[in-house]
C-alpha cells in the first residue's frame, strides 16, 4: 500500500496546494505545516514551471513569483527532505513535464525516493503518454496520479484501471481557479471511475467554499483546493501561514 | 515510428481535458483530408480566393548582384492576406465545420496567421477569438486593427513575456474552456500531434508547386531551397516535396535576434536543447532547470522558443540545415530585396533573404535556389523604420 493510502482514512480527504517557493522558501515551509494543522490529508508541492498552461492567473503568478526567488527542482526537493524530518504525511509533487525531463527521469525519481515523495501529478501528460515514465516510477515506489476531466467519457476506465495512488478528478472544464458553481455531473464520473479502480477519488478544480466541500465529499473521498490557498499567500506573505490554517480548518470542519 | 512521432519527437504531451478533442480531430482529419469534396473545396479556395497557385518569381536582378546561383522567389507574399498562413488556415476551417465546430480560436504573433484565420472565419461564417502577445499588439498595431475590421475579438495576452509563446499558451488555456464549438485553428507545424502534420499537408502545397514551377523553368531541381524557421510552417511546407530529393540542400534560417552569442535570440535548433512544451517533444531554447527562456527576435513572427517537431528530426537525421540569422542581417536583407527586386517581404522572409545572400555567391550559375517568401512586409515597414532610427507616424 502507498503512502498515499494513508491520507484516505476514516474521514474524507483534503489535499491542499502550495506552489513550491512561493512567495519565498520559507513562508513556503510554514504554510505546508499551516495546511497541515488546519487538517489537510495530504499535501501537493507545485515545483514552478514558467509557461504552466493548464493553471490560471493565480496559480500562474505563484509559478513566477517562485522562479524569481530562484527556486530549482533541488531547492524543492530540499524542500520536501526538511518537511520529513517532521512529518510524515503523504506529499505528492505537480508539476509540468518539462522540469522533470530536464532534470532527468531516473535521477528525478530516484531523489523523490530518497526524499520521500509519494507521488506526483503532471498536467501535460496524459494517459498515453505515461509510458515513458510508468517503469521509471514504478521503479522508485513513486505514484503516478492520473487526471481524469469532464471530457474523458469512455477514457474513463481505461485511465482509471492503469491509475496508482488516487484519481484526480478534474470538476470542470478549463484552467485552474475558483469557480462559483460546479455543473458537472460528478457523482457519475466518480461512479465511472469505480467501476473501473478502488483507488480513492479526489476533486479538485475550482473548489473554494465550504459549501462545495461539503457537497463534493458526498460523492467522492477527497476534496483538493489549490488556488484558494495560493491566493491567501499572494494576499498575506509572511502572514498567510495563520490564513491557511483557518481557511483548511474551516473546509474540513464536517468532514 | 510511434504515431505522432518523428522519429522521438512529437507527440501529445497536453492535459487530460483536451485528449478527446484531439482524438476528434485526428479522426476527423484521416476521413476528410482525401475525401473528395473537402479537397474540391480547399482546391477551389485556394484557387479563387488565396489566388494560388502563387508565383515561382524568376529574381533577375537579385542573381546578378550576387553573382552566383540562379534565384527564384516563391512569391507566397501575393496570397490573400499577404501570407503562407491562409492556406493552413482555409484547410483547418473547413476541417472545423465538417466536424460541426461554430467558433475558431488562434494564436498569432506578427499577426500573419490571425489576419488570415480572422479572413477565413469572416469568409466562412465561423466566431473568431485571436490571442496575441501585449508586446506584439503594440509592435503590431495595424494587423490587430486589420482582424477588428474582420469582425474577430482580439485578446492581448498580459501573462509571461506577452509574445507569441504566451499567446499559444492563453489560446490552449481557452480551448481547455471550451471545446465543444470551439477548433483551436494552430498556425505552426508545432503543438500536439495532429497539428504538426495537418499544418504540414495544408502547407505542402507551396513545396508541391515549386518543384513542378522550377522543373518547368529549370529542367532540373534547385541546388538548395530556403525558408525562415520560428515554428517552421512555411519552411515545413517548402521542403515537404523536396525531402525525397537528396541532392536538394533544406536550409532553415533561425532568428538571432542580437546573436546566439547574446541571451537575446529564438535560435532554438543553434542554441536551443531537448524538451518538451507546448504539446511537442522538440528543441526549445531554455535554462538548466528547463524553464523555458524569453526569447527575442525583431521578427514577432520568429520569436517563438521552439521549433516543431518534424523540423527537429530533418535537423537530427542531418536531412535538413538551420542557420541562425540576426536582426542586423535580416534588416539589410529586407532593404537589399527592396532595392534590387522592388518587393517589400515581410521581416521573416527576410532571415531567409539574408542566408540566402551569403549561400547564393558561393554555387554555381548553373544551379538554381528557391527562395520562400513566406509573407510581404507592409506591416514591417514602421518597425524598420524604428530600427533605422527614423521617426514615422503611422
Amino acid at each position: 500500500m502507498s503512502n498515499i493510502a494513508k491520507a484516505f482514512g476514516n474521514k474524507k480527504a483534503f489535499l491542499g496546494f502550495v506552489t513550491g517557493g512561493d512567495p519565498n522558501m520559507e513562508i513556503c515551509e510554514a504554510c505546508v505545516f499551516a495546511m497541515i494543522r488546519g487538517g489537510a490529508t495530504l499535501i501537493e508541492i507545485g515545483i514552478p514551471f514558467s509557461d504552466p498552461i493548464a493553471e490560471g492567473p493565480v496559480i500562474q503568478a505563484a509559478n513566477l513569483r517562485a522562479l524569481a526567488q530562484g527556486t530549482t527542482t533541488d531547492k524543492i526537493f530540499d524542500l520536501v527532505k526538511r518537511l520529513r524530518a517532521k512529518t510524515q504525511i503523504p506529499i505528492v509533487f505537480l508539476t509540468y513535464l518539462n522540469p522533470v525531463f530536464h532534470y532527468g527521469y531516473d535521477a528525478f525519481f530516484a531523489k523523490c525516493a530518497a526524499v520521500g515523495v509519494d507521488g506526483i501529478i503532471i498536467p501535460d501528460m496524459p494517459f498515453e503518454e505515461q509510458g515513458e515514465l510508468r517503469g521509471i516510477t514504478q521503479a522508485n515506489g513513486v505514484d503516478l496520479i492520473s487526471l481524469i476531466a469532464p471530457t474523458s467519457e469512455q477514457r474513463i476506465a481505461e485511465i482509471a484501471r492503469q491509475a496508482s495512488g488516487f484519481i484526480y478528478l478534474v470538476s470542470s472544464m478549463g484552467v485552474t481557479g475558483t469557480r462559483h458553481a460546479i455543473t458537472t455531473d460528478l457523482s457519475k464520473m466518480v461512479r465511472a471511475c469505480k467501476a473501473a479502480t478502488d483507488l480513492p477519488v479526489a476533486i479538485g478544480f475550482g473548489v473554494h467554499t465550504p459549501q462545495q466541500a461539503q457537497e463534493i465529499r458526498k460523492v467522492a473521498d477527497g476534496i483538493i483546493v489549490g488556488s484558494a490557498i495560493v491566493k491567501l499567500v499572494e494576499n498575506h506573505r509572511e502572514n498567510a501561514p495563520a490564513f491557511i490554517e483557518n481557511y483548511v480548518r474551516e473546509l474540513t470542519a464536517d468532514a | 515510428m510511434k504515431t505522432g512521432r518523428f522519429g522521438d519527437f512529437g507527440g501529445q504531451y497536453i492535459p487530460e481535458t483536451l485528449m478527446n478533442e484531439i482524438h476528434a480531430l485526428e479522426t476527423a482529419y484521416a476521413r476528410y483530408k482525401d475525401d473528395p469534396d473537402f479537397t474540391a473545396e480547399l482546391g477551389a479556395l485556394l484557387r479563387d480566393y488565396a489566388g494560388r497557385p502563387s508565383l515561382l518569381y524568376y529574381a533577375e536582378k537579385m542573381t546578378k548582384a550576387l553573382g552566383g546561383a540562379r534565384v527564384y522567389l516563391k512569391r507566397e507574399d501575393l496570397n490573400h492576406t499577404g501570407s503562407h498562413k491562409i492556406n493552413n488556415v482555409l484547410g483547418q476551417v473547413l476541417l472545423a465545420q465538417r466536424m460541426g465546430k461554430t467558433r475558431v480560436i488562434a494564436e498569432t504573433g506578427a499577426g500573419q496567421h490571425g489576419v488570415a484565420t480572422a479572413t477565413a472565419a469572416a469568409l466562412l461564417g465561423m466566431e473568431c477569438e485571436i490571442f496575441m502577445g501585449k508586446e506584439d499588439t503594440e509592435r503590431q498595431a495595424l494587423n490587430v486593427y486589420r482582424m477588428e475590421l474582420l469582425g474577430s475579438k482580439v485578446n492581448p495576452v498580459t501573462s509571461g513575456t506577452m509574445t507569441l509563446k504566451d499567446a499559444v499558451n492563453e489560446t490552449m488555456r481557452e480551448w481547455v474552456r471550451r471545446t465543444r464549438d470551439t477548433h483551436y485553428v494552430l498556425g505552426s507545424v508545432m503543438g500536439p500531434h495532429p497539428f504538426p502534420t495537418i499544418v504540414r499537408d495544408f502547407q505542402s502545397v507551396i513545396s508541391k508547386e515549386a518543384r513542378a514551377q522550377i522543373l518547368e523553368r529549370e529542367g532540373k531541381l534547385p541546388a538548395a531551397v530556403v525558408a525562415c524557421v520560428g515554428g517552421g510552417s512555411n519552411a515545413m511546407g517548402m521542403f515537404y516535396h523536396f525531402i525525397p530529393d537528396a541532392g536538394v540542400r533544406l536550409i532553415g534560417c533561425e532568428a538571432a535576434g542580437r546573436g546566439i552569442d547574446t541571451p537575446q535570440h529564438a535560435a532554438s535548433i543553434a542554441k536551443g536543447t531537448l524538451g518538451v512544451f507546448h504539446g511537442m517533444k522538440s528543441f526549445f531554447c531554455q535554462n538548466d532547470q528547463g524553464q523555458i527562456a524569453p526569447v527575442y527576435s525583431i521578427s514577432a513572427g520568429l520569436d517563438y522558443p521552439g521549433i516543431g517537431p518534424e523540423h527537429a528530426h530533418l535537423y537530427e537525421t542531418g536531412r535538413a540545415e538551420y542557420v541562425p540569422v540576426t536582426d542586423d542581417e535580416a534588416v539589410d536583407a529586407f532593404v537589399f530585396l527592396a532595392r534590387t527586386e522592388g518587393i517589400i517581404c515581410a521581416i521573416e522572409s527576410a532571415h531567409a533573404v539574408a542566408h540566402a545572400i551569403k549561400l547564393i555567391p558561393a554555387l554555381s550559375k548553373d544551379d538554381s535556389v528557391i527562395l520562400c517568401l513566406s509573407g510581404r512586409g507592409d506591416k514591417d515597414v514602421a518597425a524598420i523604420a524604428r530600427y533605422q532610427g527614423v521617426d514615422i507616424h503611422e
